[in-house]
């Protein structure tokens, strides 16, 4: 069965249409599992980092950037959110059990750039000594506003749909966003120091991988990942 | 004359109001108080200074001066109620009431739905009738009314000057609404450059906000020219006539400030103080606009209350209420005075 799908996802069975086939659970072998890796550069010279003004709430002591374009060595750009955009068919995957935690600590949303699975927990929690808001401005989600009145204080949330680059506000102190995306599956990742990103685990099959930056927009690769294979590709955005 | 002194505070705490409601929206703080009534989840009077923080401040603010101008107002209807010999004055009073009532809901549902246009527009539309009856029961109120401004006890009765003045009082406030409209769709920088639009007197390129942020200032364009039409109006046929002269010279003092404050939010890129003085210095246009026209129309209560006092069904209803001095020569005449 799961040979079947991953043959009729990657093309190599026309008699059997991808949306005529039932759903696979649980659907990655180990042994035949791959990766994608990459990196992501920005060509050009990056705005430079500002210091946010955060006196209008003494309780705000760190000194705060500006995280909206951050530039490593060599171009490499970080908090890009790339993912698997199409090439699954009709597999699901097991939703982890595990919360993701988005926290809000030194007035700033921690990470700036986040993925979780539809179905799984956002742990959203306020580590500062000082009340914060979370709205979250989805598109095909909800929208939501809720206090975070104190330190420790915990929302959890689950989204229902997926959605690239949910963008998350904070309106008690207007500097702090962040993006949080949500996939019914497990290929997604964040661009590190190093602009490098990783998508573990893949079955075999090609791919369309997408990599998302909440200033410099989207790009989209095709890949063709075989058995145990690994594939490396490269994004560069422009400023 | 207390009671005036009353009406004019409660008048001028709503102006206030309007420039706290301004801040809100300019610092962009709408929805940093996530729940309604409570802050926070702490009565509204409750909550602890500490969390006056960030935009927490601006609208935790707003929400404070509300509920004060919110309680004033009902004490004024209350006043009104048990003192007001007038029937349409008391009246003016209870709907005041209701007004603040229906703007407190409205400012409640537009946070709880994350700030919808429609809601947020009336909301900000509501903010400026709850103005404009406070300031119509201050006029009314007042010894100038009540004696007929004049000094003989009537003004002249100018129908073309009622019909400019109420005719720019309508313009003005459609003017508001368009700039609430272009506040609340943040169409205010739409148009980048001032005085030009792009560098072209006429936008050369449309979109939606384009079009809301033009109309304002086309909107700009009319009020001024009708407020100038007015103004000429009171300065040709009505110089003797102070109350007149000085609400007319007020309005061109403010029409000049408000439209000094609209070109500086768009060069400063909406800076939120010349943002909420703009919206506030909008609000007093409205007002002296409204006054000057409650002004010109009034010979025409006079005219009415002696009609009615002739049929004999006027001043009935009123029996066994307390008249002020100041209300005798109403009480004579009929009650619409």
């Amino acid at each position: 069965m799961l040979g079947l799908s991953i043959s009729a996802c990657t093309g190599g069975s026309e008699s059997t249409p991808p949306a005529a086939s039932a759903p696979v659970r649980n659907p990655v072998d180990p042994a035949t599992a791959g990766r994608v890796t990459g990196t992501v550069t920005l060509i050009g010279t990056p705005p430079a980092a500002q210091t946010v003004k955060t006196a209008s709430d003494p309780n705000c002591t760190a000194t705060v950037k500006t995280e909206e374009v951050v530039v490593g060595a060599d171009g490499a750009l970080q908090n890009v959110f790339v993912y698997v955009k199409d090439g699954l068919g009709n597999l699901v995957f097991p939703v982890p059990s595990e919360p993701v935690v988005l926290a809000q600590k030194d007035c700033m949303y921690r990470p700036h750039v986040v993925g979780l699975q539809v179905g799984q927990t956002l742990d959203i929690l306020n580590e500062d000594d000082t009340l914060h808001n979370i709205h979250a401005v989805p598109e095909r989600n909800g929208e939501f506003n809720k206090a975070q009145q104190f330190k420790g204080f915990r929302n959890p949330h689950v989204f229902s749909t997926k959605e690239v680059m949910i963008p998350f506000k904070c309106d008690v102190h207007r500097w702090m966003t962040a993006y949080v995306s949500v996939l019914d599956h497990p290929f997604f990742a964040v661009t590190a120091d190093g602009g490098t990103f990783s998508l573990e685990g893949l079955p075999p099959g090609t791919y369309t991988i997408e990599a998302v930056h909440e200033k410099y927009g989207r790009q989209t690769q095709s890949v063709t990942l075989p058995e145990k294979g690994a594939q490396e590709i490269a994004f560069t955005f422009k400023t | 004359m207390l009671l005036h002194l009353f009406a004019l505070l409660v008048a001028a705490s709503t102006a206030l109001l309007i420039f706290a409601g301004g801040m809100v929206t300019s610092t962009g703080s709408g929805l940093a108080v996530p729940d309604w009534p409570n802050t926070y989840g702490y009565f509204l009077w409750t909550f602890p200074f500490k969390g006056w923080v960030g935009g927490v401040f601006y609208e935790h603010t707003h929400r404070l001066i509300a509920s004060v101008v919110g309680l004033l107002i009902m004490a004024l209807a209350v006043w009104l109620w048990r003192a007001e010999p007038r029937g349409w004055v008391r009246r003016l009073g209870y709907v005041a009431g209701a007004a603040v009532i229906t703007q407190g809901i409205l400012g409640g549902l537009t946070v709880l739905f994350y700030l919808p246009d429609p809601i947020s527009i009336a909301h900000a539309g509501l903010a400026q009738i709850v103005f404009c009856l406070t300031m119509t029961i201050a006029v009314a109120t007042s010894p100038g009314w009540k004696r007929g401004y004049a000094p003989g006890g009537t003004s002249a009765d100018d129908r073309v000057l009622q019909r400019t003045a109420l005719i720019t009082t309508a313009l003005v406030y459609l003017q508001i609404i368009v700039g609430a409209t272009m506040r609340h769709t943040e169409a205010g920088l739409a148009i980048p450059d001032f005085p030009l639009a792009f560098g072209h007197l006429v936008p050369p390129e449309w979109n939606a906000k384009i079009a809301i942020h033009f109309a304002h200032r086309v909107g700009a364009v009319i009020v001024a020219v009708m407020t100038i039409a007015t103004a000429g109006h009171v300065l040709y046929h009505h110089r003797a006539q102070r109350a007149l002269v000085r609400g007319t010279v007020l309005l061109l003092a403010l029409v000049t400030v408000q439209i000094t404050l609209g070109a500086l939010t768009v060069l400063s890129g909406r800076q939120p103080i010349i943002n909420s003085l703009h919206v506030v210095t909008g609000a007093s246009v409205l007002a002296t606009i409204l006054v000057l026209t409650l002004r010109a129309h009034r010979p025409r209560f006079t005219a009415e209350a002696t009609v009615r006092a002739a049929r004999g069904d006027a001043g009935l209803r009123d029996a066994g209420r307390t008249v002020a001095p100041g209300d005798l020569t109403t009480r004579k005449s009929g009650a619409r005075a």
